[in-house]
């Protein structure tokens, strides 16, 4: 025997027939009952796993790229194929990306998978900006702080990456924003963020309150994580407000 | 590894299932994705490029070209193909509209730049050969920044043709994207199957526009060493803050 849906059933069916629900029965732009029902459970919970998906994978990535654009800077043999692989990493559509790692060995869906595919696309972006940041520092600069009897080390850690970090923050930026948008499609394999709820509510007859409104949070998500590093990068790199347009 | 061995038979099969009747070919799904990333695409340049390149040239609207583009890495294309959906229902529509309005700024950003960067004494050298305003962005402005607008152009590109694939998470079917939605009937072999189709469509667009963009960057300026090719695969518009 098959199944067959007598009528397309309505939406969750919210309740039977009673006044409460008709909103989302009807299928209305934005239902704010449903909303305020289901900030605790649904929607407060998805945003703290979305802050903390992106947080992970920036703060890996950041580190990783860091190491290899270290390593770069000082061996330049070294940025070629770091830049070819990355790139390639960067190029692969996060669609593809996500499902083509869950069948590795300690994958899965999980939040591991999440996060190798989120690191892998942080690596171009900040690898790129360090390196670049690096490389323009001027060449006297770099003399006067071995002049005054700096190592390299120091030379690096008091003069070069200051000097660097309008463009290492640039990169942050960048990196951030990218890891918020495509860990809304990581939802595929992890069911968390705030892709669950878009996701959820698309096989739930296209629910539009929660689209518009998971959607809406995703949106203003990426644009405050955005504002607040451009507060940040004005906060570090006071010298550079001047040239700021 | 044995699911990837699957996979490319899979693929071998041009995206058939033994035992299933017959699904849409694996060619005719790469086709469709070409296709409504093509449109979307057109659609795009039509709008972003005049715009970008015009303003370059007249140098006002810096602030709209520059924001436009940060504004743009901050929206999840998921989100903005799910927003679409709630107002335009699941379709073709919702698709070439999300798809547009994401490769819309990043084009504008770059060809603002590029244009608006152009090396002054060029425009006055031009100017007083006689160029007029028109002249002198069809014979100077335009040919020395091929490079720069071009790899916005590239840049969403390969924004869109990711994009037409997520488009499958919002119901949309058409594209490579429906068998990853679709394990039920594909099963993991041939979702891996098509996320290896997806991950060599993105490569290969990214590699072909990149040889168009060598075609078109005049001799002179690869003489002078201008562009690296690989220099283009991030979003330039990151660089503007």
């Amino acid at each position: 025997m098959t199944f067959v849906f007598a009528a397309a059933p309505v939406i969750p069916n919210f309740g039977g027939g009673s006044a409460r629900f008709a909103c989302e029965r009807a299928n209305r732009l934005l239902c704010p009952n449903w909303v305020s029902r289901n900030w605790s459970t649904v929607l407060w919970p998805a945003l703290r796993q979305h802050v903390e998906l992106t947080l992970i994978a920036v703060a890996i990535g950041f580190v990783l790229s860091t190491a290899l654009a270290l390593s770069a800077y000082r061996r330049h043999w070294l940025e070629r194929p770091v830049l070819i692989v990355t790139a390639i990493l960067y190029t692969i559509p996060s669609l593809a990306l996500f499902e083509l790692l869950e069948p590795l060995p300690g994958l899965g869906l999980s939040r591991t998978t999440a996060e190798v595919a989120l690191v892998s696309y942080t690596l171009l972006i900040l690898f790129r900006n360090t390196l670049t940041g690096l490389r323009e520092v001027p060449a006297e600069v770099r003399d006067a702080a071995r002049g005054m009897g700096m190592s390299d080390r120091q030379s690096l850690l008091r003069v070069e990456l200051p000097l660097a970090m309008p463009a290492i923050i640039a990169g942050l930026r960048i990196a951030t924003v990218t890891v918020i948008s495509l860990a809304t499609v990581a939802s595929l394999i992890d069911n968390e963020g705030l892709g669950a709820p878009i996701l959820s509510a698309i096989s739930n007859e296209v629910f539009k309150t929660e689209l518009i409104v998971a959607g809406g949070m995703a949106v203003l998500l990426a644009l405050m994580a955005d504002g607040l590093l451009v507060l940040l990068q004005r906060r570090l790199t006071p010298w550079a407000r001047v040239r700021a347009v | 590894m044995n699911n990837f061995l699957e996979a490319f038979r899979f693929i071998g099969r041009n995206g058939q299932v033994p035992g299933a009747p017959p699904l849409p070919t694996l060619v005719h799904l790469t086709l469709e994705t070409l296709k409504i990333a093509g449109i979307a695409m057109a659609i795009a340049l039509v709008i972003a490029i005049p715009l970008g390149v015009w303003l370059g040239h007249i140098h006002r609207g810096s602030f709209v070209a520059i924001n436009v583009g940060n504004i743009w890495r901050a929206l999840p294309s998921l989100a903005v193909l799910a927003i679409g959906v709630a107002f335009l229902g699941i379709g073709l529509g919702n698709v070439l509209l999300a798809l547009s309005v994401l490769a819309i700024p990043p084009m504008i950003t770059n060809a603002y730049v590029a244009i608006d960067g152009v090396d002054q004494d060029l425009v006055d050298a031009a100017r007083g050969m006689g160029m007029s305003g028109w002249e002198v962005l069809r014979k100077v402005e335009l040919p020395v920044r091929i490079p720069l607008i071009f790899a916005g152009i590239r840049t969403s590109a390969l924004f869109v043709v990711s994009t037409t694939t997520i488009s499958a998470l919002t119901g949309y079917s058409g594209s490579l994207g429906d068998i990853i939605n679709n394990e039920t009937s594909y099963h993991l072999s041939g979702v891996l199957g098509a996320a290896i189709c997806i991950a060599a469509l993105a490569l290969i667009v990214e590699f072909a526009l990149a040889g168009v963009q060598r075609m078109l960057t005049p001799r002179g300026l690869k003489l002078a060493g201008g562009e690296d090719v690989s220099s283009a695969l991030v979003p330039i518009v990151g660089e503007s803050t």
